[in-house]
């Protein structure tokens, strides 16, 4: 079967994704855009072609949905990197996969960072617990954690020379930009001083002002949770310091030239404007974008027959009653030129919108991607072959 | 069991029937990113408001995505009307909007349940109020979720409101992958606060969102993923307890070929001659490459539907009813938001 491919879009410069992949001076790429776009599968297939043109790649994922397990045909992603079998080895280059796994990333840090009696302490705090497994958002700081120690481990043993970072979806996406910001914040907080200073001793904790809070907090939450969070936060500073000061490295090394984020979109209205939203954020950041994949365009074949001219013959047959299946095939070739043509209107409108940002598109496959020959396929549309 | 809604079809321009969800004052709206959820959210809202109820959309994201959908402007933390929908020269039902705003949600809520101004102001300046939305996200949730119950519940508060009660409310959730986690998030702050008011407020919440008035519907597209993301989504909220409502297959094609010319086109066998006969007739290229390329269109599009009845089959053994809108040539305006909340009242959902 011949493959569909999809013209380029008027106005923006082709992103050359394999001179990307080859490029041994880029150490990380990020995929980034909203919910529903193809982004896991896109972070694999790229992972898998850069793998197969000889770079030693590892995907991290964290989203909870265990996508790229299926993708890659992996029973289980767990926190640790697992090799996906059945790649073409043959230029030297391997591929791993790993899953987020927020809690043992956070369990990970406490038990690195302080001894093993105060370690317990922390593990069975039930504030720490919420904190580390069932609420939201921990993740971005903890996706933060992994990838600095991806990075700085493939930086002293040389297992990897390239990790590929798939983000959570919508606009939290980028949210893990700010972890290191929001952490700082925290922890030189009024808040968090105030907290730890009432275990030390209870003069202060009635001083002018301060009884307020406190009594504000203890009528809140129950004198329980407050003693629970206090000896959370006290624990606090020694074991998190150091994860605050790695946040900050790998916010830095984000901006560095050895990263290259791509934001991932689908040619839709909601889509391409979160993708607006992704590029202007980057660009505030100063990160490097390297550019934005469009998937799923409609690429319909004879795509030399107008939309109108198909529909306008299907019209004419209809109304002659003749030749019934060729006409439902020209009003359905009618219909799939049509929905390409307004898909390429939004891609020029937003080249036009963002002039500076390279554009690779991937057509829409017929059948949904969950296997490598179906990755694979998809990093061929994507080097542009 | 998957529900035939044929029937519901042939009535409902005839007599006024029961909905499906008769006694739910919460519709929960949630789906993979990308689904349409907000669409879907937005077209349940007016099909509940078209059967004569005041409804409120609420978003939880900062997306301002209702706002966006109804052509509003943006949404402050306050409830405004977006839409009236008339029936018969009167006004049937009406839909407020509201974008909930975790930090201006904590101070109302300190305000209205503890009567903490001074204290809330003083949380507010040592970070409190940052900490509580911002650093732990999962207060941000009960936050949330508890400005949803005081609306739901606004109706039976014996207290008069400067604001509307509600019959309905529906909320545009965060996506599947969050959503048990989400609305199940006061059962961990029951497991933190063992007493207080907090504890108390926790406790009404998860009782409304296990409650028969509760039902919680997943928009699914026909894609591999976002299938396998409803039924995980199904399995968890089952496992939290939280009553599943309805899967809603959202922009369905309806394709213009008919089952025997899906089938001939998988096989191959649509009648080539026919076609040379055809773009002949109408004055089109009648070439090599032409027929093949439409062939070729045909084939993709079968397998695509192949796969889609698939998927299908799959929504089915979830035993949920489902309901299903059409893809909208041109995207979701107004108009076309009308038009869904018709489909979803013909097949029965409102």
């Amino acid at each position: 079967m011949t493959a569909p491919s999809v013209a380029p879009i008027p106005g923006a410069h082709p992103l050359a994704v394999d001179a990307l992949l080859d490029d041994s001076s880029v150490e990380i790429i990020v995929c980034c855009g909203s919910g529903g776009v193809g982004k896991t599968t896109t972070a694999a297939a790229i992972g898998l072609r850069a793998a197969e043109r000889g770079r030693r790649v590892v995907v991290l994922t964290i989203d909870p949905a265990r996508r790229l397990a299926q993708a890659m045909g992996l029973a289980e992603l767990d926190n640790t990197p697992r090799q996906v079998e059945d790649i073409d080895t043959t230029k030297g280059g391997r591929l791993d996969a790993m899953m987020l796994d927020m809690k043992r990333t956070f369990d990970d840090v406490v038990l690195a960072h302080t001894s093993p009696d105060k370690a317990r302490e922390i593990l069975e705090n039930p504030f720490y617990i919420a904190l580390s497994s069932s609420f939201a958002g921990t993740q971005e700081y903890m996706a933060m954690e992994r990838l600095g120690q991806l990075h700085a481990d493939a930086s002293s043993n040389g297992d990897y020379d390239l990790i590929i970072v798939d983000t959570p979806p919508s606009r939290s996406a980028l949210d893990f930009l700010d972890a290191p910001k929001r952490l700082s914040s925290f922890l030189d907080s009024r808040l968090l001083r105030l907290l730890s200073t009432p275990a030390r001793g209870p003069i202060r904790l009635f001083s002018a002002g301060m009884g307020v809070v406190t009594g504000a907090l203890t009528k809140l939450l129950g004198a329980q949770v407050l003693t629970d969070v206090q000896t959370f936060v006290a624990a606090l500073d020694t074991t998190f310091g150091g994860f605050r000061q790695r946040a900050e490295d790998t916010y830095r090394l984000l901006q560095e030239r050895r990263t290259a984020f791509l934001v991932v979109a689908a040619p839709e209205p909601d889509a391409l404007r979160e993708a607006s939203y992704f590029v202007e954020r980057l660009r505030d950041d100063r990160m490097p974008l390297a550019g934005l994949v469009l998937n799923r365009m409609e690429a319909p074949a004879a795509v030399h027959v107008s939309p109108e001219r198909s529909l306008s013959a299907a019209e004419a047959l209809a109304e002659s009653g003749q030749h019934p299946v060729a006409a439902a095939v020209l009003r359905l070739h009618g219909e799939r030129m049509t929905r390409a043509a307004r898909e390429r209107r939004l891609a020029e409108r937003f080249a036009s919108a963002h002039p500076g940002v390279s554009i690779a598109t991937v057509p829409a496959l017929s059948s949904d991607v969950h296997d490598l020959p179906g990755l694979r396929q998809i990093g061929t549309r994507l080097g542009g072959e | 069991m998957p529900k035939v809604n044929v029937e519901r079809l042939r009535s409902a321009s005839v007599t006024r029937r029961e909905s499906d969800w008769e006694g739910v004052r919460l519709h929960v709206v949630t789906g993979k990113g990308g689904t349409g959820k907000t669409t879907v959210a937005g077209a349940l809202a007016l099909a509940l408001a078209a059967d004569g109820q005041t409804v409120l959309l609420c978003e939880v994201e900062g997306r301002q995505g209702i706002s966006r959908l109804f052509d509003a402007p943006s949404l402050p933390y306050d409830e405004r009307r977006i839409a009236v929908v008339p029936r018969n020269g009167a006004t049937a039902g009406e839909v407020y909007g509201l974008a909930i705003d975790p930090e201006a949600a904590l101070t109302e809520y300190l305000e209205m349940y503890y009567h903490l101004g001074r204290a809330a102001r003083a949380l507010d300046k040592v970070g409190a109020v940052d900490f509580a939305t911002t650093i732990a996200p999962g207060v941000r949730d009960v936050l949330l979720t508890g400005k949803v119950y005081e609306a739901v519940r606004r109706k039976e508060k014996k207290r008069v409101h400067d604001r509307p009660t509600y019959d309905t409310v529906v909320l545009d959730a965060p996506p599947t992958g969050r959503i048990a986690r989400f609305l199940g998030v006061n059962a961990g702050v029951a497991d933190i606060a063992r007493v207080g008011p907090i504890r108390r407020q926790a406790d009404s919440i998860m009782a409304l969102m296990r409650s028969p008035q509760t039902a919680v519907h997943i928009v699914t597209l026909l894609e591999e993923m976002p299938v396998q993301e409803t039924s995980d989504g199904i399995a968890e909220l089952r496992a939290a307890r939280i009553p599943v409502g309805s899967v809603i297959v959202n922009l369905a094609r309806r394709g213009p070929l008919d089952r025997p010319t899906i089938e001939a086109a998988s096989a191959d066998q649509l009648p080539r001659a026919d076609f040379v006969a055809a773009l002949h007739e109408t004055g089109l290229p009648a070439d090599d490459a032409t027929v093949e390329g439409l062939l070729t269109d045909a084939r993709e599009h079968a397998i695509r539907v192949a796969m889609e009845d698939e998927l299908r089959t799959r929504l089915d053994d979830l035993g949920r009813p489902i309901y299903e809108l059409p893809r909208l040539a041109d995207g979701a305006d107004l108009g076309a938001l009308f038009d869904l909340a018709g489909e979803l009242t013909k097949q029965g959902m409102a």
